[in-house]
């Protein structure tokens, strides 16, 4: 096959850098709510029927959107296997936290309601709350994890070795990333419940949301200003070659501090993605106080994105540096798969995503509006 | 087995996959079986039809939840236990599941939410189209994962890259139309079909022995038997050992599943029962029958099967070439990749690349394949046998299973045609007490695909042993643990979630005149039923 050198091997690197980011963002802008959903789920409903309109916010959409999450895992696997590989094993246990907090949630949805006994539905709206809350901490400690560096390296035949430990993760740089994620996806779970509820479901939830959004936009200020003092950033001190074989083994890299900030400096319009990281809160704070619900939803949104790609572009082109040996990091240039699975992968995203968002949309058109309490009880045994 | 890293690795993912294979078969048959219901409800109108999805829909709903749960396990286990394996050949098997969320996960699990929530909010041919976008999403995912899986079986298309130390694509088109993908597609999604009709004809034939829902359990009967027939014969016709041939370890697996020592000639005997016996490499109290195993294995009356002693001579002389590969292979590293690679070393490379992974099954006992002694050379290659009584035996269940199945879907098919559904109870409580048996026969075709690829991972190319993360013993057990504990209440809740389900019945919304039982809802009372479709 030919084909595949007509977008060169580079070009096709970074375009799946970028889509990288997208599957982030995607992930995090549409089961993020759900997340966010779930861990305002005791404080948002008190009564049994409250909660099932909480549940029911998210009922019908959840599962679709935790696909993106699953993608990412494939497309990862595809796009990237050295990340695939390096991430997924040497952070093993809090892969394993998350994963049993995605297994959970599915089912604590499918059979909360299924059955009338209190104890059983408090049961459930605790795993729900943990099955949001674990995930949405967790994947923002991971990022501040890899803002650091994380300790792996590799043998000869590239072999991984991860010289971590579990509770290594969670130094106090990382813990303050988890807060800002999970700070960011209450207040996008706020503004989803406040766009389809009513009531006091939906007056609390603006007044949680509202919190959130502050804390999202001091935390995440906070989470900068540190990296700024405290982080060494890592810069590949050998000569790119852009186009050569995807094994990080042959450059060298070192650290420095200040320098993930270097790309801010050299390209100016990439403080885009900070600055709408922050002003996306104000906005979704102020969203919620005046009642503006689409606006809120929409802001939340783009601070959400704006956080995502901050810290893609803080990092660029490092896409998982090594503490341990900062030659095995990870970068855009040397750890993806080989030009023609780049190209074929590419190709079927091109035909696929605009199908998916289509009919994904056209989904959440046919379920637009409000869930209110009588719609739960007049449901016959579908609702969740 | 020592719990050692490999063994941990292995069990781990042997029980999250077999729990996960407890829940994908009833889904992508269960999902079809809905559609064609639904179908039927918008064609003729008949709003007994739409009961009858919405019913078999919710213990769909309660048996998909359990899917989605158990299948994300899977996707990430790849990377968290088999780092080695993902770096190795992420290039190729990363691709398809890619492809499997992109095509069809996606399509799934955004229309199951709506095949719930959508009743009120579609037309009945939106709703219908939303049932039919779950059952192809459910089995283009089976399509996808299975030649991901195919490619592990028998590995196409692809080449290792020494700068990168992994297999690159070559030809995605051969990863595509792999024989042994193609074969186990057609096999597993008719063996999920054969359990979604085995689930229904069994729960529709308990209602009839209670005198309960006699309208729609007589229904769901005849789609089930019709359904269920089709799909059985189809499982067992195009049974996927048509594949056993393409390469040495498939014909490995073949040789072990039958017990098969020594080569035949051909057409080699069945062994329909027998006590396979792995030290003395024979077969006690064994019962043969001539010419079926040259059927099953080849499809053919002159092709011969070799044996397990000729295969594991065959794998030394590989183990030797793959030695060459892997010696030409450490050269062009030294000497600073293929920029800098001679046209001996090429030579070298290329003519024994294909036998590498056969060098690599020495890791085990020695760092450097290339210092083993040939008394390790000989053990690598006996390696090359899989422990055969386990194949052997989850074989023959299979199968037994499976012809099973075609008589009792093929029986229930008649009495539908004669609308003699109930007139023998007894035959109505083999088809309750038949439930679990494509569950048993599901579970013994894993073990006899996955089980029988060892000591491969990727068969010839990467063995199991080689490709583990480098994790400690503590972080796996606590991981196989949790997944264990957690499976197994969330597998007990699931069933008393079901059987509750089950027992309070279709909620009814047809007029009466549409045949049948309008006080459905009060499950206890027998009720008079008039047939009149």
């Amino acid at each position: 096959m030919i084909l595949h050198t007509l977008i060169d091997y580079d070009v096709l690197r970074l375009i799946w850098w970028l889509l990288l980011g997208v599957l982030l963002v995607g992930f995090a802008v549409t089961d993020g709510f759900d997340l966010g959903t779930n861990i305002l789920l005791p404080f948002a409903g008190k009564t049994d029927v409250e909660r099932r309109v909480v549940i029911n916010a998210v009922g019908p959409v959840w599962e679709g959107n935790q696909v993106w999450l699953i993608l990412g895992g494939g497309a990862i696997f595809a796009a990237w296997p050295q990340l695939y590989a390096v991430s997924f094993s040497g952070f093993y246990l809090a892969m394993f936290a998350i994963l049993f907090a995605l297994i959970v949630r599915p089912v604590a949805f499918k059979f909360r309601s299924k059955r009338e006994d209190a104890g059983w539905r408090k049961a459930w709206d605790i795993a729900l709350f943990v099955s949001g809350f674990i995930p949405a901490l967790i994947f923002g400690v991971a990022m501040g994890n890899v803002l650091q560096g994380v300790p792996f390296r590799f043998d000869g035949a590239m072999h991984i070795f991860y010289e971590g430990s579990f509770f290594g993760l969670l130094n106090p740089f990382a813990l303050l990333c988890g807060l800002v994620s999970l700070a960011m996806l209450v207040m996008h779970g706020a503004t989803w419940l406040q766009l389809k509820t009513e009531g006091p479901v939906a007056d609390r939830a603006r007044r949680f949301g509202g919190f959130a959004a502050l804390a999202t936009l001091v935390l995440y200020a906070l989470a900068g200003v540190l990296l700024w003092l405290y982080v060494d950033g890592y810069r590949i001190s050998s000569v790119v070659d852009a186009t050569g074989p995807s094994n990080p083994l042959l450059k060298t890299a070192e650290t420095q501090s200040g320098i993930w900030f270097a790309n801010y400096q050299a390209h100016p319009w990439t403080l885009l993605a900070p600055v709408l990281g922050l002003a996306g809160a104000a906005l979704a704070w102020i969203g919620l106080l005046a009642r503006r619900e689409i606006l809120a939803l929409l802001a939340s949104t783009v601070s959400i994105a704006g956080i995502v790609l901050s810290v893609g572009a803080s990092m660029f082109p490092f896409i998982l540096p090594s503490s341990l040996d900062p030659r095995a990091s990870l970068t855009v240039w040397d750890s993806s798969s080989s030009h023609l699975t780049l190209f074929i992968m590419l190709v079927v995203t091109a035909i696929f995503m605009p199908l998916i968002l289509a009919y994904t949309s056209w989904v959440y058109k046919v379920l637009w509006g409000k869930v209110d309490e009588k719609a739960i009880r007049e449901e016959s045994g579908h609702a969740y | 087995m020592d719990l050692d890293i490999v063994s941990l690795s292995r069990l781990q993912f042997a029980a999250t996959a077999l729990y996960h294979f407890l829940f994908v078969p009833l889904t992508i048959g269960l999902s079809i079986v809905l559609a064609i219901m639904e179908t039927v409800y918008v064609m003729t109108g008949r709003v007994i039809w739409r009961d009858m999805t919405k019913f078999w829909g919710t213990l769909f709903g309660i048996n998909f939840a359990m899917g989605v749960a158990t299948g994300i396990v899977m996707e990430f286990q790849f990377g968290m236990n088999w780092s080695y394996y993902s770096h190795y050949v992420g290039d190729v098997f990363g691709a398809p599941l890619a492809i499997e969320g992109l095509m069809a996960f996606f399509l799934e699990a955004t229309f199951v939410g709506l095949f719930f929530f959508g009743w009120d909010k579609l037309s009945k041919v939106g709703h219908l189209i939303t049932t039919w976008a779950v059952a192809l999403g459910s089995n283009l995912s089976a399509l996808w994962i299975l030649i991901a899986n195919g490619w592990m079986q028998n590995p196409v298309g692809a080449a290792l890259n020494p700068d990168t130390m992994r297999m690159e694509v070559t030809d995605f088109a051969a990863v595509l139309t792999n024989p042994v993908a193609q074969a186990k597609f057609v096999h597993t999604v008719s063996a999920g079909y054969v359990t979604a009709a085995i689930f229904v004809l069994g729960v529709s034939a308990w209602y009839v022995l209670k005198g309960r829902h006699l309208a729609i359990a007589k229904r769901s009967m005849t789609v089930a038997a019709s359904f269920g027939l089709a799909a059985a014969l189809s499982v067992v016709v195009l049974g996927d050992e048509s594949g056993y041939l393409s390469t040495e370890h498939q014909k490995m697996k073949l040789a072990a599943i039958e017990g098969m020592w020594d080569t035949q000639n051909a057409p080699a005997d069945f062994t329909l029962i027998g006590f396979p016996d792995q030290e003395a490499r024979e077969n006690h109290f064994a019962i043969h029958i001539p010419w079926v195993m040259g059927l099953i294995g080849t499809r053919s009356l002159d092709t011969s099967i070799p044996g397990i002693i000729e295969l594991v001579e065959r794998a030394e002389g590989r183990i030797s070439n793959g030695l060459k590969a892997y010696d030409a292979l450490q050269k062009i590293r030294e000497n600073g990749g293929m920029k800098n690679i001679t046209p001996e070393l090429r030579s070298a490379f290329e003519e024994n690349g294909g036998d590498l992974g056969y060098a690599l099954l020495l890791r085990r006992y020695v760092d450097d394949p290339r210092q083993a002694t040939p008394e390790q050379i000989r053990q690598a290659a006996q390696d090359t046998v899989p422990q055969v009584w386990p194949l052997f035996w989850s074989f023959r269940v299979m199968v037994a299973i499976g012809l099973f199945m075609i008589l009792l879907t093929g029986v229930f098919f008649v009495l539908s045609a004669r609308r003699a559904l109930d007139r023998h109870r007894w035959l109505l409580k083999v088809a309750v007490w038949s439930i679990p048996l494509p569950w048993i026969a599901a579970e013994a075709g894993w073990i006899v695909a996955e089980f029988g690829r060892q000591p491969w991972v990727i068969e010839g190319v990467l063995p199991t042993a080689v490709a583990v993360s480098n994790l400690g013993i503590t972080t796996l057990l606590i991981s196989l643990g949790g997944f264990i504990l957690i499976y197994t209440v969330l597998l007990i809740v699931e069933m008393k979630l079901m059987l509750k389900a089950i027992r309070k019945g279709p909620l009814v919304e047809h007029a009466p005149d549409e045949g049948v039982n309008v006080r459905a809802n009060q499950p206890s009372a027998p009720t008079e039923t008039v047939e009149l479709a």
